[in-house]
């Protein structure tokens, strides 16, 4: 199984997780935004960027709550809440961003 | 309040025996199992640290365990209990609960 | 068990859960598949506690360096514990004296106090080895790695 563009292929898992996070890239991303049905914007970029940075310092995916009351923190309270985030990503916040952003499924996901 | 502490590898290839018996606290059970029973016998070095565990702890061994390494039961060292697997049961029961130092 | 089991705001049962770290990182998957096991713990709301003797202080000690083994280095992972509420990280002094270790040599791991105006506050605590005794026999629940 895997993605393809522009004469790239990278290889996911079943659920569309890469398994190589080295071969991200931006255009990828909007690859895979589009097999989940989602329209990149601004928003989604903030997250899928705060979702790198945080996989970058401490080498995990954040569980969805960790994910939101991080966010919360570092973009207020506005943005670091479930209706946002869902409306955002409706298949689950940390599922679908960690899998944009070229993440392993989230740790603690069952 | 007490624990049941299981030690599973043998005091002369790890320290998980040693470990156990620095951490036990007055009331509490060692059951040996596995390859650690290969430190109950009487005559080998390791007998010492468990008469000193002894005065305060029941220390048992799983008897399948001490047959199945030819030791045999007048060879253990005194005071420490065999028991079969449904005493192995009975005493995982009778403890708050359970420690395994593996 | 305790007698009396404290209930959570949602009317749910907390119970204590020890997860007793004694290996040392890398070398066998018993680290990282506890550290696993401890954020999956975090989604269940129960009081979690982590207890590094023996080999264990090792997982926590600071500039690893895995690249050379070709092996991912988890270890800044626990400092993203204080996220999943995990705020109880207990180090034996006597593990750290017979390894030549200090608490400078392990990593800075913090946690945000939501009860003191988010005061950050470090989640390692150094305890001698009879008050770690005493902590691991007041659990509900001791996990061993």
């Amino acid at each position: 199984m895997a993605y393809q563009y522009n004469g790239t292929t990278v290889e996911h898992d079943e659920e569309g997780y890469i398994t190589d996070i080295s071969l991200w890239s931006r255009e990828l991303a909007d690859i895979i935004a589009k097999d989940e049905n989602i329209e990149m914007t601004d928003e989604h970029w903030e997250v899928v960027n705060f979702l790198r940075d945080y996989y970058e310092e401490y080498q995990i995916a954040p569980a969805v709550r960790v994910l939101i009351k991080s966010i919360k923190k570092s973009m207020g309270k506005d943005k670091g809440n479930n209706k946002y985030m869902y409306h955002l990503f409706p298949y689950g916040p940390a599922k679908q961003a960690c899998k944009i952003a070229g993440l392993p499924k989230p740790t603690g996901c069952v | 309040m007490s624990t049941l502490h299981t030690v599973s590898n043998s005091p002369f290839e790890n320290n998980a025996f040693k470990s156990c018996l620095d951490h036990v606290t007055a009331g509490d059970t060692i059951l040996l199992i596995e390859d650690s029973v290969v430190g109950a016998r009487k005559a080998g070095s390791f007998g010492k640290e468990i008469g000193k565990a002894l005065a305060n702890c029941r220390v048992c061994a799983l008897a399948p365990d001490l047959s199945a390494r030819g030791i045999a039961a007048d060879t253990v060292l005194d005071g420490i209990e065999l028991v079969d697997y449904g005493g192995f049961v009975d005493l995982a029961a009778e403890h708050e609960r359970t420690q395994a130092w593996l | 068990m305790s007698d009396i089991e404290a209930p959570d705001a949602e009317g749910g049962v907390v119970k204590k859960f020890m997860f007793v770290n004694r290996k040392s990182p890398h070398g066998t998957v018993y680290a990282v598949e506890s550290l696993e096991v401890v954020l999956i713990s975090a989604a269940f709301d129960q009081d979690v506690s982590l207890a590094f003797l023996d080999d264990g202080v090792f997982q926590i000690v600071k500039q690893q360096d895995t690249s050379g083994l070709g092996i991912k280095n988890f270890s800044p992972a626990y400092r993203a514990l204080g996220d999943f509420e995990i705020t109880k990280l207990y180090v034996e002094q006597e593990a750290l004296d017979e390894r030549g270790l200090t608490a400078d040599d392990l990593m800075e791991i913090m946690y945000e106090d939501e009860d003191d105006d988010y005061e950050e506050k470090p989640s390692v605590r150094v305890v001698g080895r009879g008050e770690l005794s005493k902590l691991m026999s007041e659990q509900d629940v001791l996990l061993s790695f």
